[in-house]
């Protein structure tokens, strides 16, 4: 939800790491969202394209890396990956789950000449 | 080819304010609620029984989210408190910033509790950190029993779920105990309470959470 403004915070912190660095034209940039973030990626993408307009941002490619939802189970400390919104431990049952993995929504890396 | 490792939140600007009225409401001994629903599912009315239960004891502030209009700022304001009406004007949230903005129109240190009624959705507000100390989020029994299988974040975010509307279950179909069992497994630690603030039947139980949660906070 919210690609919109989502985009125009992402282009930002790009916009300030192109400063940075001195790039004069950006050629991909690397996102991390976890599955909690309810981020649609077509919607995300579209909405980079437009923003992107001339930029040099523009043309750029968005690589955007899903990271599934993790879980550790606080009763018998399995690691697992969550499937759909029922946190229950695939080894002993348990409802007791700490959240490790899927509520990430950062820049990982910039690529440009 | 230039490769840069980033590595920066894009939310980290919202986030950075979350954290600056944190720092605020610590300052001045504010326990902040950001008080979440679908429309209509009771959040006015819920400030409303909670001013009517608390007011004489300690110091209420509300901040108001809408769309449009301050129909809600002024219902509380009938009940003597002072409410913040925030227009987004289209935003289907709330967010740091928004609040931050509404500081000039309190005096935070006058008050124990500030109640932030967000914006009528089950969707968005869940994403958005305000600084705030809880979540809490209401369920009425006539949106139905399959909604934290179908809105899990917000269920997962929240530290309490106050089912509404009890009064009505004689009236149609919902199965509260499957609203109850789905949102524990979602949310193991989730604080629930059943209520009708038409009747008042359960709202005792609430107030009991929000008085020893308020006065542990200090």
């Amino acid at each position: 939800m919210h690609e919109l403004s989502i985009t125009q915070s992402l282009l930002e912190i790009v916009n300030q790491e192109v400063a940075k660095h001195a790039i004069s034209r950006v050629t991909a940039v690397k996102l991390k969202v976890g599955k909690l973030r309810a981020i649609e990626p077509t919607s995300l993408t579209f909405c980079f394209e437009v923003l992107s307009k001339d930029t040099p941002v523009e043309g750029a490619e968005l690589v955007i890396d899903l990271v599934p939802v993790r879980g550790k189970c606080s009763g018998c400390g399995e690691l697992f990956e969550v499937d759909g919104v029922l946190f229950t431990c695939p080894n002993c049952s348990g409802h007791n789950i700490k959240i490790t993995g899927g509520r990430e929504l950062y820049i990982e890396e910039i690529q440009g000449d | 080819m230039l490769q840069i490792p980033v590595v920066r939140d894009i939310l980290e600007a919202n986030e950075r304010i979350a954290a600056e009225n944190r720092r605020i409401f610590d300052e001045n001994k504010v326990f902040v609620l950001n008080l979440m629903s679908a429309p209509g599912a009771g959040k006015t009315s819920l400030l409303e029984r909670t001013i009517d239960a608390l007011s004489s004891e300690i110091q209420i502030g509300v901040i108001e989210g809408d769309i449009q209009s301050s129909i809600d700022a002024e219902r509380l304001s009938k009940k003597g408190i002072p409410a913040v009406q925030i227009n987004t004007d289209g935003a289907c949230h709330l967010d740091g910033n928004m609040i931050h903005g509404a500081f000039g129109h309190l005096d935070l240190k006058a008050f124990d509790l500030l109640i932030v009624e967000n914006v009528g959705n089950l969707v968005c507000p869940a994403e958005f950190n305000m600084g705030e100390d809880h979540k809490v989020m209401i369920l009425s029994v006539t949106e139905g029993d399959d909604k934290p299988e179908k809105y899990p974040l917000m269920f997962h975010e929240s530290s309490v779920l106050l089912i509404n509307k009890i009064d009505l279950l004689p009236y149609i179909d919902c199965d509260v105990g499957r609203i109850k069992e789905v949102s524990l497994r979602i949310n193991p630690n989730l604080e629930i309470f059943e209520i009708s603030c038409k009747t008042g039947e359960g709202i005792d139980q609430w107030i009991n959470w929000l008085s020893s949660r308020n006065q542990s906070q200090g």
